[in-house]
């Protein structure tokens, strides 16, 4: 082809590729197994995929803003088990919101420390991922949630019911992935978002409030991690205490493998959604052609360094590194 | 520089005094809330301490370095359980079955050489890819962790030679078997980062690499060995804890990386590399240890360590930064 040199197509593959591991995939999977792009299969997981897509949602945000959120899973557990724990209280409509405040009184108090304390994000949050584990486990005694009545409640349409034929925790996702999609692309909040984390200092100076822009992230993270632990809950309508434990580790991979650099600045929802379904189907696919759920962590394992390794080397030319 | 040396000072000796302070606290509140008759600061309950400082204490010690070159190691746990399968699986292979107990060496050897390996492949990726070795270690603690699945499947491994229990049990001058090992790899990893040459190296890159790369320093082989050390240490400790229990969950070792970088930090250790210290990283880990036991000896439930050792680190976080010029610095990751 006229024009496309081989630098070219590299630098397509590396900046698509992705999109282009995922197409390579889906089509290896579906010759393996009929059975993967069967509707139902697909829609099946999507639908699995959505607790964890919803709170990758907001670790996006935060990892733009350029720092880290790793007590995302053990805040889901933490809200998980608090809705459940009030639904037998004080009901469900009144619960939920509850449990939203609490949740993202968490996630404020996370964003105080990273804002405007300016302490070191990374260590907060494996700081507040022990605590907030902690805090769960006081909560509950560590004893196992239930809902008294799970046949009566109408608290499990947010994980189990359909609108249209359409499972409803798809439709969260979606119109969450949407919503923040445009928030983070289309307004000037967002815009800010890239600024802060792409040059802290420049966008200090061009008149940004870096402090409030991050902590405007922590609390979006906090909603999303608070939304999480709806679905969960009302998917399964009880649960253990170490319900989220080690999501944060899966949400940052996925927020990695849709290309977000981790030192901020670069990232979109819209990848983000794509890492998360990568990490769907590929565990589901492995599963399909017979493979057990762990040969799924090799494969990200391997998946997530090459995806970070051809970004990289897209933006320096080179594919290796040139440290001595 | 009057202020700035007692900072500096302060910054030094807080893990110190921090201990000293739970040691108070939990002498004076066990007397009124705990169960037991025994004091806390009973000799056998402070021996045993150090013992059980000494899985997560090893693999600090190989953290420190790590983070002090401006990285950071988030597989070790999964190197950990790794090398316990390969640990205890090897004593029961058949080609080594004419042995004897000489096949404990060998299988030493071979959960140390694994550890290496596995550490050596973290550190060339970081090397020669260029990814962030928070990225690299991430994925490899996953991809590590399958591989453990993948040797046995969910089945615990089980192996119990009592030749090794009864060492692993033995004390030498009062101290356990664990204890010395904690000690001698201290000492051993002290001497590395204080009076070699790839110590002082290791500060200078993770202090600044730009800087390390102009005097002439070979940046990639020194992570790559210190990346070798902390696999190495990840496989000792798993040596040192197994040789005694004796059976290894594939689920085993998960969360260490996040109790072992809370004890470096706690000791002090920037994540932004170029400074820390390992004795006051023993002095994190003695910390922690410290407040798990003294946790229980007041009759907390176990749920409220993690709560505190939470707070804590954060509280360390903030009081380091008001100390601490360079702490305002934002992390590289």
């Amino acid at each position: 082809m006229a024009g496309l040199t081989k630098k070219d197509l590299g630098q397509l593959f590396a900046r698509q590729g992705i999109l282009i591991a995922f197409v390579v995939f889906m089509i290896g999977f579906s010759i393996a197994n009929t059975r993967f792009i069967d509707p139902d299969n697909i829609m099946g997981v999507i639908r699995s995929s959505a607790i964890l897509g919803v709170m990758a949602l907001g670790v996006t945000f935060v990892v733009i803003s350029g720092n880290l959120d790793l007590s995302v899973g053990s805040m889901m557990s933490f809200s998980t088990i608090v809705v459940l724990d009030l639904h037998d209280k004080i009901g469900a409509s009144m619960a939920i919101p509850t449990m939203f405040v609490m949740t993202m009184a968490l996630g404020a108090f996370i964003g105080f420390l990273v804002a405007y304390l300016k302490l070191n994000s990374l260590i907060v949050t494996l700081g507040m991922l022990s605590a907030i584990h902690g805090l769960t486990l006081t909560y509950s005694g560590g004893k196992n949630m239930d809902i008294a009545d799970k046949e009566g409640t109408w608290f499990k349409v947010f994980g189990q019911g359909d609108v249209m034929g359409l499972p409803v925790p798809i439709i969260i996702f979606v119109v969450l992935a949407a919503a923040l999609g445009l928030l983070l692309a289309k307004t000037p909040f967002g815009r800010s978002v890239y600024a802060v984390g792409g040059n802290g200092v420049a966008a200090t100076f061009s008149g940004l409030h870096r402090p409030r822009v991050v902590f405007i992230c922590y609390i979006i993270s906090s909603f999303c991690v608070a939304t999480a632990g709806l679905l969960q809950a009302s998917r399964s309508l009880g649960s253990q205490n170490t319900v989220g434990q080690g999501l944060e580790l899966e949400v940052l991979a996925a927020v990695i493998l849709g290309g977000a650099s981790l030192l901020g600045g670069s990232g979109t929802v819209f990848k983000t959604v794509i890492g998360v379904l990568i990490l769907g189907f590929i565990q589901n696919g492995l599963l399909l052609v017979g493979l057990q759920f762990y040969v799924q962590y090799v494969v990200t394992w391997v998946i997530i360094i090459l995806a970070v390794w051809l970004d990289i080397a897209a933006k320096r030319g080179k594919l290796w590194s040139p440290i001595a | 520089m009057k202020s700035g040396t007692l900072s500096t000072l302060l910054s030094r000796g807080a893990i110190w005094g921090f201990i000293v302070l739970e040691l108070i606290f939990f002498t004076v509140a066990g007397e009124f809330f705990s169960l037991s008759e025994k004091a806390f600061m009973d000799v056998d309950n402070m021996l045993l301490l150090f013992k059980q400082s000494a899985p997560i204490g090893i693999i600090a010690m190989g953290m420190t370095i790590i983070m002090v070159n401006g990285n950071i190691d988030l597989s070790v746990g999964a190197i950990y359980a790794l090398c316990a399968i390969v640990l205890l699986d090897s004593m029961t292979w058949s080609m080594f079955a004419g042995l004897g107990d000489m096949v404990i060496p060998v299988s030493w050897v071979l959960a140390l050489i694994v550890g290496v390996a596995l550490g050596a492949l973290n550190g060339f990726i970081v090397w020669k890819t260029g990814v962030d070795a928070f990225i690299v270690t991430l994925g490899s603690m996953l991809g590590y962790r399958g591989l453990v699945f993948m040797y046995n499947g969910e089945q615990p491994t089980s192996h119990l030679n009592w030749t090794l229990v009864d060492f692993a049990e033995a004390q030498f001058l009062g101290l356990h078997t664990a204890t010395w090992f904690l000690l001698v790899v201290t000492l051993i990893i002290w001497f590395i980062m204080n009076k070699t040459v790839h110590g002082r190296n290791a500060y200078a890159i993770g202090d600044n690499k730009t800087a390390a790369v102009n005097a002439g320093i070979r940046v990639g082989p020194h992570m790559m060995i210190n990346f070798m050390i902390i696999g190495f240490l990840a496989a000792l400790s798993a040596v040192v804890f197994y040789s005694e229990s004796g059976s290894v969950n594939p689920n085993d070792g998960e969360l260490y990386e996040l109790w072992v970088i809370t004890a470096v930090v706690l000791g002090g250790t920037k994540l932004t590399g170029g400074a820390g210290s390992i004795i006051s990283t023993f002095g994190g880990v003695l910390a922690i240890q410290l407040l798990r036991k003294g946790l229980s000896h007041i009759g907390a439930d176990t749920e409220t360590v993690n709560l505190v050792i939470g707070l804590i680190l954060i509280a360390v976080l903030f009081l380091d930064r008001q100390l601490n010029i360079k702490g305002k610095e934002e992390l590289k990751v």
